[in-house]
């Protein structure tokens, strides 16, 4: 089953510009997704129309099989979102803000305090559950905003940028939070700047530039589409000059550091074989960046009707 | 999905709100109407004697009170629902299913919960100054709460249509508080020239505030069940436009 499906969306906002030209979604249950794309390339505005924050102009989107016009109180039941930007009162205490979000979804009074308690200590924010909101660091806001869209424990949850801004410690005990979501069964779908994070914590993905899907697959296959891997690697003694090694494109970039280009039909068993007969001891090696990130600016840089990867 | 409990949780926040702020929300009202009574009632009014067979204290104390309920009720809900929009946490609402109607319900209820406790106060403070014997409670009840609903239905499409902190403050400060005063809280439209007598006919506040002067103290200027019905008829424009707004997504959504 589909926990989303978007059939022909498109959005002309009323100062013409044509955020969303006819894109087409799936996202099966239990996912992990990924929804990249560069600024203004319409992520915000397609999930601003599946969480009901924009109309659309044509097109459908249903969520678990409930029309989003149709069976729309069913559909947005099935929906957590976390938006981009802080958006709530910032003059309430954390517990009334998590708490009254349950309310909204009908839950009843019990059973909201208690998913409130459980969703609060899931994020750490319980001893600043009658703290007001206002006063809260930047990290903890974004954890307030997760706890609210996990109150009514939503089947489908939307982040938006959840980790924009915060520190890494804060990013990664929020991405072992939301694999453990995803691993009791919530779809994710992520919307993320860091392209190490989808990489990292995604199953599919989607590229959206210009308001058209460009890329619409498995995490796995995108990468395999990499030609070639950059490496680091570190050196037990100095080196003068790079070495040459037919294949590779190796570069010193300091005295003990070298950045080599591998291509993927070769790997790295020939490279080691080549540096070891030249008496270059290899102490650690590392991915130059984000592989990813690479392959995102291919795809954004090409036409979808002129790009193949 | 049971949409009571998310009206019940509108309405608690929304009292939550103005009970939490209770110095900006219901301590001036009790100052200024305390004053209104000294000065136009107590120390003018005696001077002034009797209108339309009553003491001008007497006739005053139901134009006041419900003077308050008017611009309370407006301004609870003017100013909690644009400051939702501002902080975009109108998105907590938008994003949950929740109706239009349970939204435009709950906030309305709002206002009229603070206008009818702003009214009450304002009552009680009214017994130090008159001594009234109500005539139709059920006539005072139905109007104030009518009233109370009108306006912070008026209030609603303000929030909803305003840019900016200035335009939420624009109806209030130059179309109710002079509507408020020509209503006839203060006299009686029959001591007006004719043509001025005319003219304030076509303000719906003088049907208003005199019904519920008669429901208190049995005086009054217009026909009360023309009163009613064009307060009924108020609500039921406004409560449609209010549905339109949201439904379109008007000042709310992209």
């Amino acid at each position: 089953m589909n926990a989303l499906s978007i059939r022909n969306l498109k959005k002309t906002y009323n100062n013409g510009f044509e955020a969303l030209k006819g894109i087409d979604l799936d996202v099966r249950a239990g996912d992990f997704f990924a929804l990249l794309g560069p600024n203004g390339a319409g992520k915000s505005t397609t999930i601003g129309i599946i969480s009901s924050l924009v109309n659309e102009t044509s097109g459908s989107v249903s969520i678990f099989g409930h029309d989003l016009k149709a069976e729309r109180s069913l559909a947005k039941s099935c929906l957590g979102l976390v938006p981009q930007e802080v958006n709530f009162n910032q003059f309430d205490t954390v517990k009334s803000i998590v708490f009254n979000q349950a309310g909204y979804y009908g839950t009843p009074r019990k059973l909201a305090l208690q998913r409130t308690e459980y969703c609060l200590k899931q994020m750490d924010l319980w001893d600043k559950r009658d703290m007001v909101s206002r006063r809260l660091s930047g990290g903890m806001k974004r954890r307030v905003m997760i706890a609210r869209a996990m109150v009514h424990a939503p089947k489908l949850l939307i982040l938006d940028e959840p980790t924009a801004g915060v520190d890494i410690e804060i990013r990664r005990s929020m991405w072992k939070m939301m694999q453990e979501v995803n691993e009791q069964g919530t779809t994710i779908i992520l919307t993320t700047h860091y392209l190490e994070e989808a990489e990292s914590l995604c199953r599919n993905i989607a590229i959206i530039d210009q308001g058209r899907i460009v890329e619409n697959t498995d995490m796995a296959s995108l990468l395999a589409r990499l030609h070639v891997d950059h490496f680091i690697l570190d050196l037990a003694e100095s080196l003068e000059l790079a070495p040459i090694i037919s294949g590779y494109q190796i570069k010193r970039i300091a005295d003990k550091v070298l950045d080599v280009a591998v291509p993927k039909e070769i790997g790295l068993n020939y490279l080691f074989n080549q540096l070891s007969a030249q008496n270059i001891t290899v102490v650690s090696l590392k991915n130059k960046s984000n592989r990813l990130e690479q392959l995102f600016m291919d795809l954004i840089d090409t036409k979808p009707s002129e790009h193949s990867l | 999905m049971s949409y009571f409990i998310a009206f019940r949780t509108i309405v608690t926040k929304e009292i939550f709100r103005f009970i939490r702020i209770w110095p900006q929300t219901l301590l001036p009202p009790a100052i200024t109407t305390a004053l209104y009574f000294l000065i136009f009632g107590k120390l003018i009014g005696d001077r002034i004697g009797t209108v339309n067979g009553v003491s001008y204290m007497d006739y005053i104390v139901p134009g006041i009170i419900l003077m308050s309920v008017i611009s309370h009720s407006y301004a609870n809900v003017v100013s909690s629902f644009y400051s939702t929009k501002f902080q975009r946490n109108i998105e907590e609402l938008l994003v949950a299913p929740v109706p239009n109607w349970i939204i435009l319900s709950g906030y309305v209820s709002g206002g009229i919960i603070r206008g009818l406790l702003v009214g009450t106060v304002v009552a009680l403070i009214s017994l130090l100054f008159a001594d009234i014997d109500i005539k139709n409670i059920y006539i005072a009840l139905s109007i104030m709460i009518l009233t109370a609903t009108l306006f912070s239905l008026a209030g609603f499409i303000n929030a909803v249509l305003a840019e900016s902190f200035d335009d939420i403050s624009i109806i209030p400060n130059f179309v109710l508080t002079p509507l408020s005063y020509l209503g006839g809280v203060f006299y009686s439209v029959k001591m007006l020239p004719d043509i001025w007598q005319y003219i304030s006919l076509g303000n719906p506040i003088l049907y208003m505030i005199n019904a519920f002067r008669y429901g208190l103290i049995g005086v009054t200027d217009v026909d009360i069940q023309l009163a009613f019905m064009m307060t009924g008829g108020f609500i039921l424009t406004l409560t449609l436009i209010s549905l339109f707004l949201l439904y379109k997504g008007i000042g709310i959504k992209n």
